[in-house]
């Protein structure tokens, strides 16, 4: 690299209670470059932009920008010195308009100490911003609440834009993005670094890296792994260096296509409440895991709650086992043998205030009552055996499952569970914002429950995922289930003609209308 | 433990204050007048802390008290026994909690509203029953009552018939209550399950907690626990007034709580914190009356230190949860 560069890290260190988040970490962005951080959840990305954003104030090393030592004590300053964070979660003022929340805190005013909001100037300087980043003028007086996630993303975009930012930090700017969206966001981010703005991306989409990164460096353990430029980012070339080793058995699966157990848990023309007119008709089998896939918003999560009983049922029957269900509250579900790992851990999966122990002991306390109720040693022995059982990474059962990496949390949602023993596990996206290590970790945990006979029905938006770990794979199109692909047909081609509403799918695929035809012995008939 | 170990300093500095401020002040029979309120207060702190730990907040309580004196009063007069007087009253508390709870739960309105709208309808109600009631009147009109009100009045305040106290009865009630309920908050699943509800009342759906029937069975328990406190303030006092009994109450059970380590966002709170919270009050009302006050001052020394109590409570909370 040659030059000054634009923002230049050297040596930053920053310890916390009990973990020493970075250690000596250094790296520099040249003006008008993508550089992407990647690393595990917990690796120290997050705490590094915080530090380089102003939020976090780091025990030793040194800032430098455009050559020249910040120092950062506050967000203000590290704005005031052109960096912009754009956080996972937007930071927007929902109840305000578009052209609202691109000046607040900075409005323009009129009239002295009066502070007259010069309306007018903000809104020509706002249209001037949103062109920049793709948005039509219209949206200027639109409440941010009405606009989509990836609508959001460009606003903070355009925030950051008009103060002048220099260094622009992305921290998975994609997660809630829709396809489009991310394509729209490439091109502000290809717009920006014209101008000469040093943008750093951190995402856990390695895909996305790679395309959009002219240089990446790897964080482990709060220690720099590595550096690839140009043609060294890989996909394998970034796992190796996040992990620390390869990946052979990273799908441990042995896929049994075509063949499992008798069917556990079968829907029959179910319908919910709310949810699509069109009833659907899905069976998992003992030792299968059943693949579904679609795009965000093909009401995937939305059928698995309704069969979990979150959302009121319509019509329809639910079998599990050969036995009726009519599940009306989770807690009938779970009585039944189903579970579910939510898509939204923090809101649906964990108590996330509460300790670790608390949040696994949660579902399985009548295992633990007594009739001089619950002892705490023996709570506490068992909850142990959990933690140690999925190497769940805590200090103790006492700490604050909040303060764990998300691999670590999404390990106590499958723990909560494991104890009862589910027949039907209903996976929505089991390994989101999952640190490499803990996903293979989780998959192999998932191969192991099928292998034990448990029915595996795994949603997930993880192409690669789905392609490493289904036996077979279910697409839902708009609320429909429109059609499914066994191991043989299995391609991300074909998953992705059904899933955007493909009309013919591709030779080999079966619709629903072939499905094998069930019989009250559980046996499918020959057409299976 | 450092929630209570606020709590437990206050309690101690007021204490130490009452005992200085006159030697008549530290006399047994002082202390035990002053455990007898705690005692009645403690009962609704309770009720009042459960609520908020499942994330609501109950402001009916300080009508449903005086709804029910009056109530168990009226019944005495029409000449109801007194133990039947007590079951009935008591039935009208779980009556009133099941409505706030199924309101709150089915049609799901906020806790706040449901319970600001009981506060007046539940008052409205009682100043309907009587004006005033007392139990000379009932014993007047129905003089086959007096023994067994005499027997209720010691077993539940420990006065005998001479008013004279003779131990402190409302105040082992609430231990009694609080042995109880710290049993089932920190030793059964339906306290885990409060807790989780007042953490994050999703999870704990999706965990498959029937988050609504505890939800119900915990707004039962605080109105049970203010009626209850109803038949105490009749019993203990000679009459009640329709529009000034229990006045008031569910303040002062909502700052008992918080005092003794609830947090408003719900989820927090322990069985020996809400009788530790619920003992500042009366310590502090007795201790302004024996520095020879105005009884205008109480209020605003009742603010200021509960202010006090509150800010101490949240820095011990900062330095040991920095990043709560």
């Amino acid at each position: 690299m040659s030059g000054v560069p634009r923002l230049e890290v050297i040596g930053i260190r920053k310890q916390f209670p009990g973990v020493l988040a970075l250690d000596g970490v250094s790296l520099r962005v040249a003006p008008g470059e993508v550089l992407a951080v990647v690393g595990e959840n917990g690796a120290g990305k997050s705490t590094l932009m915080k530090i380089i954003a102003g939020l976090y104030q780091p025990d030793a090393g040194e800032i430098r920008l455009d050559g020249r030592s910040v120092r950062l004590p506050t967000p203000a300053a590290a704005m005031a010195a052109g960096i912009s964070l754009i956080h996972q979660e937007l930071n927007l003022a929902e109840n305000l308009s578009v052209r609202d929340n691109v000046f607040l805190g900075r409005e323009m005013t009129r009239g002295g100490w009066l502070r007259w909001l010069d309306g007018a100037a903000m809104r020509r300087q706002a249209a001037l911003l949103l062109q920049q980043v793709g948005l039509t003028p219209d949206r200027l007086f639109w409440r941010v609440e009405h606009l989509s996630p990836g609508e959001k993303q460009l606003v903070e975009i355009a925030r950051a834009l008009s103060l002048q930012v220099r260094v622009l930090i992305m921290d998975e700017p994609t997660s809630s993005l829709s396809h489009k969206e991310t394509e729209r966001l490439y091109e502000v981010i290809a717009a920006v670094r014209r101008a000469g703005v040093s943008v750093l991306y951190i995402s856990h989409r390695l895909a996305e890296v790679q395309r959009c990164a002219d240089r990446v460096v790897v964080l482990r353990d709060g220690r720099l792994a590595g550096e690839l430029c140009g043609t060294q980012i890989t996909h394998d070339n970034m796992v190796r260096l996040m992990v620390g080793r390869d990946l052979k058995q990273y799908y441990p699966r042995q896929h049994r296509s075509g063949r499992g157990g008798p069917v556990v848990l079968r829907l029959e023309q179910f319908r919910y409440q709310g949810g699509p007119d069109q009833p659907a008709s899905l069976e998992v089998r003992a030792g299968e895991v059943l693949g579904m896939a679609g795009l965000v918003g093909a009401g995937r999560t939305e059928l698995a709650e309704a069969v979990f009983g979150v959302r009121p049922w319509r019509d329809g029957q639910v079998w599990l086992d050969h036995r009726p269900l009519r599940i009306r509250h989770p807690r009938q579900a779970i009585a039944a043998g189903m579970v579910l790992v939510p898509e939204d851990r923090r809101r649906h999966g964990l108590v996330l205030d509460a300790s670790v122990g608390f949040n696994l002991s949660l579902p399985n306390l009548r295992l633990l009552s007594r009739w001089y109720g619950i002892s705490r040693r023996q709570e506490r022995r068992w909850q142990q055996h959990w933690i140690e059982r999925l190497r769940i990474r805590t200090p103790s059962p006492e700490q604050l499952v909040a303060l764990l990496s998300g691999g670590n949390q999404q390990k106590v949602v499958y723990g909560k569970w494991l104890a009862g023993r589910p027949r039907v596990l209903i996976l929505d996206e089991p390994t989101r914002g999952v640190d490499v290590g803990a996903k293979a970790e989780i998959y192999a945990l998932i191969d192991e429950l099928a292998g034990q006979g448990a029915a595996i029905w795994m949603i997930t938006s993880d192409m690669e995922e789905l392609l490493g770990m289904a036996d077979r794979v279910v697409v839902m199109h708009e609320g429909r289930i429109v059609g499914e692909l066994d191991r043989e047909h299995l391609s991300e081609e074909a998953v992705m003609h059904l899933a955007t509403g493909g009309r013919t799918p591709p030779a080999g695929d079966r619709h629903p209308a072939t499905l094998p035809r069930w019989r009250p012995d559980g046996q499918a008939d020959a057409a299976g | 433990m450092s929630r209570i170990l606020g709590v437990l300093g206050l309690l101690t500095v007021l204490y130490a204050a009452l005992i200085l401020s006159n030697p008549s002040a530290g006399r047994l029979d002082n202390l035990m007048d002053v455990a007898n309120i705690q005692g009645r207060y403690g009962l609704i702190t309770i009720g009042a802390a459960l609520v908020i730990i499942v994330g609501g907040i109950d402001l009916s309580i300080g009508s449903v008290c005086g709804c029910a004196a009056v109530l168990f009063g009226v019944l005495m007069e029409r000449g109801v026994p007194p133990a039947a007087a007590v079951a009935l009253t008591l039935a009208f508390g779980l009556t009133v909690g099941l409505i706030n709870g199924l309101l709150i739960t089915q049609l799901r309105l906020q806790s706040f509203l449901v319970t600001l709208c009981g506060m007046f309808i539940y008052r409205g109600v009682a100043r309907l029953l009587a004006g005033t009631v007392s139990r000379t009147r009932a014993v007047e009109q129905h003089p086959e009552f007096v023994e067994s009100l005499q027997q209720l009045r010691y077993l539940l305040i420990g006065k005998d018939a001479t008013g004279e106290l003779l131990f402190p009865a409302q105040f082992f009630l609430l231990l009694v209550t609080a042995v109880l309920v710290g049993f089932v908050l920190h030793r059964t699943a339906y306290g885990r399950y409060w807790y989780a509800i007042g953490y994050n009342d999703q999870a704990a759906r999706y965990a498959g907690v029937a988050v609504e029937r505890h939800r119900v069975i915990v707004y039962v328990l605080c109105s049970l626990l203010a009626a209850a406190a109803g038949v105490l303030l009749l019993l203990d006092m000679p009459s009640v007034q329709s529009d000034s009994g229990g006045l008031g109450l569910e303040l002062y059970a909502i700052l008992g709580a918080v005092l003794g380590g609830c947090s408003l966002r719900g989820g927090e709170g322990t069985a020996p914190g809400m009788v530790l919270g619920a003992m500042v009050l009366p310590v502090l009302e007795n201790l302004v009356s024996f520095r020879g006050l105005k009884s205008d001052v109480i209020p605003a020394v009742i603010g200021l230190t509960l202010l006090v109590g509150t800010m101490l409570d949240e820095w011990i909370r900062r330095r040991t949860h920095p990043r709560g």
